[in-house]
């Protein structure tokens, strides 16, 4: 059926997300070569690669908040082709449509520092689903009970730590309510010890059985919670597989000297990646 | 002269000085409202993707800040007649301090809008808002409190440039004190007096927005 096999998929009937030769650049920089990606519900694909291989490019991709210059994108009833001038070219309508389906997690937080936390997580479901003020309330509170943050819904967000606030983020995209959860290196920024706070809110939403792609500097944590792991180099996918083939059988050398480099650096202290 | 003579001396003047500062206060408040529009619309323009209204919106701003308010109320009130447009001085004084204004608002929207960072945009948008849900819900409000005392000091300049409209027979407070003046030969208590009145209007002014700014300072 695809134009472009992903290897080593799961084979279940239809993906939730199917990408099919995704192309991007910036300027005369090609930052996407053709990415095809298949995922079904229920996986938890972690993307790792060298800083400017595309991966968080890949993911803002995606939800479309970087426009790709060609491809196909499938994801339940969006049916889009970016090539220029295609008919199936997504209209802001349709943009805001699937976003509202799609949670995405930034490095920075990005919590709305004029809102209450509440405010913050009751704002997308009232304003894009219209759901009622009362219910979305109680939604919210569902939720930052779940991760004990419920006498903060009053705080502002400079009040909270790191770690609380990325958290926060997360509960915000969750309000939506969404069927894929996109994840953009969302512990880069963290102090080290809030680090795992965040993570373990992760880990827990994937065994809920949340579908989620995450680019991620912890291997550690790719290697434990996800169900696949690609290697993305260059602007092309390298490696893709379960997590545990991928990372202690590298196959290329690219993915030996990239593992190396990372584990040496979670040794060493330090668990960013150099800009 | 004793306290009594003094207020004898000053209490008939009393009702007019009262309506003449009436007058400045309407007209500070017509200015302001036109020169919000003019520098939102103008800000906007100087973002803009069309490159002539860019560069219009330059060449205002270049236009309106390089030259004297006083030259462009007279262009407004004594030149357009000729083009015919003629204005009454209440409306062209209004007008032109009202696009003076507006270069400067321009300028500062402009700088509170770029001080927002990327990523409160991004995270709107990644959630399905609409670009005016975002402008209107997550950017302007966060814009209002970062330019908030550039605008109050452009509020209060604004207020004292009202003077100037009495070069084209607005009677407003700087002209109805001159008019006095000619007849009482006091020049010093009544420019001392206006002088006092402007600065009751603009510390009233600098009160109110300290009020809106710790307002607003409630969540950093």
């Amino acid at each position: 059926m695809a134009a472009a096999p992903t290897p080593s998929a799961p084979t279940s009937p239809a993906p939730l997300l199917r990408i099919r030769e995704l192309r991007k650049s910036f300027g005369a920089h090609e930052v996407l070569k053709d990415i095809s990606l298949e995922v079904h519900a229920g996986e938890v694909v972690s993307i790792i690669g060298a800083s400017g291989s595309g991966k968080s490019t890949f993911l803002r991709c995606i939800n479309v908040m970087e426009m790709p210059d060609g491809g196909l994108l499938d994801f339940e009833d969006a049916h889009f082709d970016f090539a220029p001038g295609a008919r199936g070219r997504p209209t802001p309508a349709q943009l805001r449509a699937l976003r509202a389906r799609i949670g995405m997690v930034f490095q920075s937080y990005n919590l709305w520092p004029h809102m209450s936390v509440l405010e913050n997580v009751i704002e997308a479901p009232m304003r894009v689903k219209g759901v009622p003020r009362a219910e979305a309330v109680a939604l919210a509170e569902g939720l930052l009970e779940r991760i004990g943050l419920a006498d903060k819904r009053g705080a502002y967000p400079s009040r909270l730590s790191g770690g609380q606030q990325q958290r926060v983020a997360i509960v915000r995209a969750l309000a939506m309510k969404p069927r894929l959860m996109l994840f953009d290196e969302v512990t880069s920024a963290l102090d080290p010890e809030l680090v795992g706070e965040v993570l373990a809110l992760m880990a827990s939403l994937a065994k809920e059985g949340m579908t989620m792609l995450l680019v991620t500097h912890e291997i550690g944590f790719a290697r434990e919670v996800s169900t696949r792991t690609v290697f993305f180099d260059q602007g092309r996918i390298a490696e893709d597989g379960p997590p545990r083939e991928v990372l202690y059988r590298p196959a290329s050398e690219r993915l030996q000297q990239f593992l190396k480099r990372v584990l040496h650096e979670h040794v060493a202290g330090p668990t960013g990646e150099a800009p | 002269m004793s306290f009594s003579e003094w207020l004898d001396f000053f209490l008939p003047y009393v009702p007019g000085f009262l309506h003449a500062s009436w007058l400045v206060l309407v007209l500070t408040v017509l200015v302001i409202l036109v020169s919000w529009a003019c520098g939102l619309v103008v800000a906007l323009g100087k973002a803009s993707q069309i490159g002539v209204i860019r560069q219009a919106s330059v060449f205002y701003i270049w236009f309106v800040r390089g030259t004297p308010a006083l030259i462009q109320i007279f262009i407004v009130y004594f030149g357009l007649p000729q083009l015919g447009l003629g204005l009454s001085p209440f409306v062209a004084g209004v007008l032109a301090l009202g696009i003076n204004s507006g270069a400067y608002v321009a300028e500062i929207i402009r700088s509170g809008l770029s001080a927002i960072p990327k990523g409160q945009v991004e995270s709107s948008l990644a959630l399905g808002m609409s670009r005016s849900e975002t402008m209107r819900r997550i950017v302007l409000p966060q814009v209002v409190r970062i330019i908030l005392p550039a605008i109050t000091n452009e509020a209060i300049s604004t207020l004292k440039n009202t003077s100037l409209l009495s070069t084209i027979t607005v009677v407003e407070l700087t002209l109805y004190a001159q008019t006095i003046i000619a007849t009482t030969f006091r020049p010093f208590e009544f420019y001392a007096a206006t002088a006092v009145i402007y600065l009751v209007m603009t510390t009233m002014l600098s009160q109110v927005a300290a009020m809106l700014e710790r307002y607003n300072a409630r969540y950093v």
